[in-house]
């Protein structure tokens, strides 16, 4: 990457060139530059501004204030009342489930994509070489698919009476559980569905990590004994730990925000066991225009976001230097 | 060396049985589409159907406005995908080719802005859109995700790569920043262009919270939330799962095709972004 030093041209080469251009025109054309490059970043600025760095703000206003369904078209009659929102937030128990239940799905979800998604990627690209394309578009292509349309069929695979699972359960003679109807067994679905659904997107990642590999490491390793085993916990996961890093972050980032699994496969039931952060969130502010309290949510979910994110950041990178 | 030639086969079962779970529920979505009411009913389960039937397609399209749905998220997706070829690759530009003040906090801004979820943003941005008389609108649905951050940094990924002789050469001979950024980059950055469009078009074909708020008139629902709509009334949902099943069926069907067709767009499209 070359640092932004525009004005002043040296060295041989530059001066060396038979070009009509002379100091002047060169100081001409470092000023084009600057223009030209805030013209370029003009549409996506004002499109920031207008659509992301105002409503990041005003979340944060609106969390100070009772703003209600009232304010929605009247905007600045809502009154401040300052941590009430988040005083209120953390004596709510149905809040306090929500947050529970996030992190529940975080904490179980994530390990358990990442670890799926590792072997299947090194699976796919050390341990066979033929049909790699094949299985590659197989255990991607749920990650293209429309959540809500995927939700319904799981709500189906998982249906008591005449689902995926309960079929496969009465031709050996057993009985499924109501899995989305039991408030244990309820968040567990959620979770098996989640890893179904993006294990692909840690696998992806990580094959473009495991291919970044030089083969001469490999190679070295099995010169000097090293078992599959061995390679694979003393090559292949330290060199991959970057890729690793990247695609537990994207994860963690996107398990925290979930919402559209309990929206259309439970509506946060039964008894609030799948009501996450974001459901809360979306009922509080959308059903019942609470939302100075559903702002309120929001950051606190945000900050979580920000807090873990940084967290994994350190652990996971110190870990490698 | 034989311990390496017998990893093989188990590496291939292993693949086998994953690749026979991640396809059993598209499997089964796709058989109960065709079933009758009785052999979705059935226990123990009809695995295939024995009679054949497109009722439920019938019986779906009758309770949805189905082809009003994918005209909508048609619109929609098409009109997000060129806005954001188009300013995101004049922002990746200039922050990949262009020297100026402040390109590098930019490009600090445009990291940030990957980090931020998007559900930050919709309580204010429902009251902005009612402010505007957007509610219901193709450009509520447009506007919030016409220049995403991600597009931003994968064009500025790829325009790097454009050697800056090509550029300095065009200049010399006169060449506006413009004509440079339309007629000499974007030409040399078609397949990152491919890549940006299809990931984009899925994703917004795809998108349900934001579509799910700014969207209360059933005609401008897109497919996502029509499909989410039907499946959690509770007056409808009950007894209808060939239904549901068929209008999943419709909504996957097209996404899996274009993805098995050029799936290499997406596969590193997302690699690149991880890696770089």
């Amino acid at each position: 990457m070359s640092a932004p030093t525009a004005t002043v041209p040296k060295g041989p080469v530059e001066t060396a060139k038979p070009t009509p251009s002379g100091p002047r025109s060169r100081r001409r054309r470092a000023g084009v530059q600057q223009l030209a490059g805030w013209l370029f970043s003009t549409p996506f600025l004002v499109l920031f501004a207008v659509f992301m760095a105002l409503p990041i703000i005003a979340t944060l206003v609106m969390s100070f204030t009772d703003f209600g369904l009232r304010n929605v078209t009247d905007p600045l009659s809502a009154e401040f009342i300052g941590l009430e929102n988040y005083t209120k937030l953390f004596q709510d128990d149905k809040f306090l489930k929500s947050l529970f239940n996030t992190a529940y799905f975080v904490v179980v979800g994530v390990p358990l994509t990442i670890g799926a998604g590792l072997v299947i990627a090194v699976l796919l690209n050390n341990g066979i070489d033929r049909m790699r394309t094949f299985f590659r578009i197989g255990f991607y292509a749920p990650v293209v698919t429309s959540i809500v349309a995927i939700a319904v069929v799981w709500r189906f695979v998982l249906d008591p009476a005449d689902g995926l699972i309960a079929g496969l359960a009465t031709e050996l003679g057993m009985t499924a559980p109501d899995f989305l109807g039991s408030e244990t067994l309820a968040m567990p679905s959620l979770i098996v569905m989640a890893i179904w659904r993006n294990l692909g997107t840690v696998m992806v990642l990580l094959i473009a990590g495991l291919q970044a590999i030089p083969q001469d490491v490999r190679e070295a390793a099995r010169l000097d004994g090293a078992g599959a085993w061995h390679e694979f916990r003393l090559i292949t996961v330290p060199l991959l730990r970057p890729t690793l890093l990247y695609a537990t972050v994207i994860t963690t980032i996107g398990y925290l925000n979930v919402f559209e699994e309990p929206f259309v496969m439970t509506n946060g039931g039964p008894s609030n066991s799948t009501l996450t952060v974001s459901l809360n969130m979306y009922r509080e502010g959308f059903n019942f225009f609470h939302m100075g309290y559903a702002s309120a949510m929001a950051y606190v979910l945000f900050v979580a976001i920000m807090g873990i994110t940084v967290l994994q950041l350190r652990l996971l990178k110190d870990n490698t230097k | 060396m034989s311990a390496l030639r017998l990893k093989k086969p188990a590496a291939y079962v292993l693949l086998s049985l994953g690749l026979v779970l991640m396809a059993a529920p598209f499997l089964w979505m796709a058989l109960s589409s065709f079933k009758t009411k009785p052999e979705l009913a059935a226990s123990p389960p009809v695995w295939i159907p024995t009679e054949w039937t497109l009722a439920n397609f019938r019986e779906l399209l009758k309770l949805l406005d189905l082809p009003r749905y994918f005209l909508n998220s048609t619109i929609v997706a098409t009109l997000v995908t060129v806005c954001n070829l188009l300013f995101c690759s004049m922002l990746g530009y200039a922050l990949a080719k262009l020297n100026f003040a402040g390109r590098n906090k930019l490009f600090g801004l445009v990291l940030g802005a990957l980090m931020v979820p998007g559900n930050l943003m919709l309580l204010p941005l429902f009251v902005l859109m009612s402010k505007m008389q957007l509610i219901d609108s193709y450009a509520g649905l447009v506007l919030p995700f016409a220049a995403g951050a991600f597009g931003v940094f994968l064009m500025r990924q790829f325009m790097l790569s454009v050697p800056d002789e090509l550029l300095e050469a065009a200049r010399l001979d006169g060449a506006g920043e413009w004509y440079i950024f339309w007629r000499i980059v974007m030409p040399l950055v078609k397949p990152a262009l491919a890549t940006l469009a299809i990931l984009t078009f899925l994703q917004s074909w795809n998108n349900f919270v934001w579509p799910l708020i700014a969207t209360n008139d059933p005609d401008k629902y897109t497919l996502p939330v029509a499909l989410a709509t039907f499946a959690t009334d509770p007056n409808r949902a009950n007894g209808s799962s060939g239904v549901l099943m068929a209008g999943s069926f419709l909504v996957v069907l097209p996404v899996l095709f274009v993805f098995a067709a050029l799936q290499r767009h997406f596969t590193q499209g997302i690699a690149t972004a991880g890696l770089k």
